[in-house]
């Protein structure tokens, strides 16, 4: 009579959760973890309520009569530190505070952690991290005595907050290793018109450039020095270098893990019984014509939420494969960033541009199959290309290439495969 | 407190109290109606929020903006002249609204 024991109380453990009342699922369920704040979602944290746009309540997944309404035990601020699991799946949960937490089945919903950086001056006071709530109450009660910020880390998260940042007066640098912007996760084009877009509304962007380390004034961060020794002063440095999945636990219990927990196409890990969902769980990639064998870790609201599902599926003992198209948004000032699809092993891009509004889609295509599209401020094209993968539908590459045809009047049927013939 | 009226695509209804300021998909997916999934949270995303508002209500609301109608054009059942993403109307002291939500959002 333990029930379902959800470790992580985010976008997944919810998801999961409510999924599984929403299909009807009545076996009891404890959704735990270790924030002290009732359950919220994370992607304003960088984006509207960094800028005030948006209040801390807004950003609630359910009403707080929401969770005992539907017979969700809420558990919050305990911290699982270690699981006794049996070969039948089930088990004991031990928290930092000694309380226990039996289980039927398990589901770690534990996400992931920012990667942090190596070098001196990382433990200066004004050194920052944006992962969660704290790390943003931290990042906005300092705000009043900030005004150079550096932004380390040119990825979605560092430069959202640089463009909020902006938005709100600060004089933001943002320096970034690699030759261009968000180089794991958007093609060239994608990041050479962010790159432009940000500049011009004031943010100094430093590409192929590296951080030798943090310095101080008096015993706070003062500044970030360069590899070629050029001191940029810094009332405040945001640090935004990627982040690592938590499989710590996972381990610990004897799960496979390799750039997060394995999971199969129904979030089940490799002992048949616990499930891992979100940021830490490593899927069978989802696309369709993927490689066999291949595997993914997405960290996106989108995949929390579609393999929530398939797990709350699991669990109520239907099999519901992943078979969602992974889609992401960044909203950056006055950049709208969609994605739909991935874009790996794709041999020619279709670009389409209204350059007077803004606007910029890049399709990836492998020979005349669609695979993905970063859509900047197309929100039209983003649908289009998102519902036409979901429905495994064609648009050719020759009438997508007239920036004048919308993309949604020229999806057709995919053509029957006639061998490998194109 | 304002009412908000949810008729989902069977017909059924509910009605939820709603606090002034929150939009009709917060208050939706707070108390845990069907019909709106709202995968971005309101931040003008996903089109998954999408509602038919009544026509008397309709008159009554601030206008739709570029990137909501430009989305509104994209959703998973296609929009009629009442159709508006949930996430963008907010809750008025004073305003019932009666929305009804489509069969699919995705
Ligand atoms: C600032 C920011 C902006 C973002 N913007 C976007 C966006 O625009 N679009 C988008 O698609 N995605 C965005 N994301 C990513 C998205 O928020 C994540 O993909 C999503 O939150 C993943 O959900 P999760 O539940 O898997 O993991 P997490 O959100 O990381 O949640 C895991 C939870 O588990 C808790 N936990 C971990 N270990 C334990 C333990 N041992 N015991 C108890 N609790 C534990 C953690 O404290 C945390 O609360 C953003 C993320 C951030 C941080
Ligand atoms: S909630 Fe995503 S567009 Fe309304």
């Amino acid at each position: 009579m333990s029930g379902l024991l959800v470790v992580g109380s985010s976008q997944a453990g919810v998801s999961l959760a409510t999924s599984l009342r929403a299909l009807g699922h009545e076996g009891p369920i404890t959704l735990l973890g270790d924030e002290r704040h009732r359950p919220y979602q994370r992607p304003a944290l960088s984006k509207e309520w960094l800028q005030g746009t948006v209040t801390s309540e807004s950003l609630l997944f359910r009403s707080d009569s929401y969770w005992p309404e539907h017979g969700i035990d809420l558990v919050k601020g305990e911290r699982v530190i270690r699981v006794d699991k049996a070969d039948d799946g089930s088990g004991v949960a031990h928290s930092m505070s000694g309380a226990q937490f039996a289980f039927d089945r398990l589901a770690l919903a534990v996400g992931a952690r920012p990667r942090r950086l190596v070098m001196e001056g990382t433990d200066l006071p004004g050194v920052l991290y944006l992962r969660n709530a704290d790390d943003a109450l931290e990042l906005k009660a300092r705000l009043p005595d900030v005004r150079d910020v550096v932004v380390i880390g040119g990825g979605f998260i560092g430069i959202e907050a640089a463009a909020s940042l902006t938005t709100l007066g600060r004089s933001v640098t943002l320096v970034e290793a690699a030759p261009r912007l968000v180089a794991r996760a958007v093609g060239e084009q994608t990041s050479a018109h962010l790159l432009e877009h940000h500049r011009s509304t004031g943010i100094e962007v430093l590409l192929g450039t590296s951080v030798r380390r943090i310095t101080a004034r008096s015993d706070h961060v003062g500044g970030v020095e360069l590899a070629d020794g050029r001191v940029l002063p810094a009332d405040l440095v945001l640090v935004g270098v990627g982040v690592v999945p938590n499989t710590g636990l996972a381990e610990s219990i004897g799960l496979n893990c390799a750039d997060g927990v394995l999971v199969d196409e129904t979030a089940v890990a490799s002992d048949g019984h616990t499930m891992a969902i979100g940021d830490c769980a490593n899927q069978p990639n989802p696309m369709p014509g993927a490689p066999p064998g291949d595997r993914v870790r997405f960290e996106s609201v989108n995949n929390a939420i579609e393999q929530a599902k398939v797990a709350a599926y699991a669990i109520t003992g239907r099999r519901e494969e992943y078979a969602g198209i992974p889609w992401f948004w960044s909203n950056q000032g006055a950049v709208k960033l969609q994605i739909a699809g991935l874009s790996t092993g794709h041999d020619r891009t279709l670009v389409r541009r209204d350059a007077g509004k803004g606007k910029q889609s890049v399709l990836y295509y492998r020979g005349e199959r669609l695979l993905a599209a970063d859509c900047i401020n197309s929100p039209l094209d983003f649908l289009a290309v998102k519902a036409a993968l979901s429905k495994g539908l064609a648009i050719p590459f020759v009438a997508a290439a007239d920036p004048a045809v919308q993309l949604k009047a020229v999806t057709q049927p995919a053509p029957v495969p006639v061998g490998t013939a194109r | 407190m304002p009412t908000i009226t949810y008729t989902d695509a069977d017909g059924q209804t509910r009605d939820v109290q709603a606090t002034p300021g929150d939009s009709v998909m917060e208050t939706a997916v707070r108390n845990g109606v069907p019909g709106i999934v709202a995968e971005c949270g309101g931040s003008l995303s996903c089109a998954t929020c999408h509602v038919f508002v009544d026509e008397e209500d309709l008159a009554t609301l601030p206008p739709v903006s570029d990137m909501e109608d430009e989305m509104l054009y994209g959703t998973a059942v296609d929009r009629e002249d009442t159709s508006r993403l949930s996430c963008q109307i907010r809750v008025v002291d004073g305003q019932d609204l009666h929305v009804t939500t489509p069969a699919t959002q995705v």
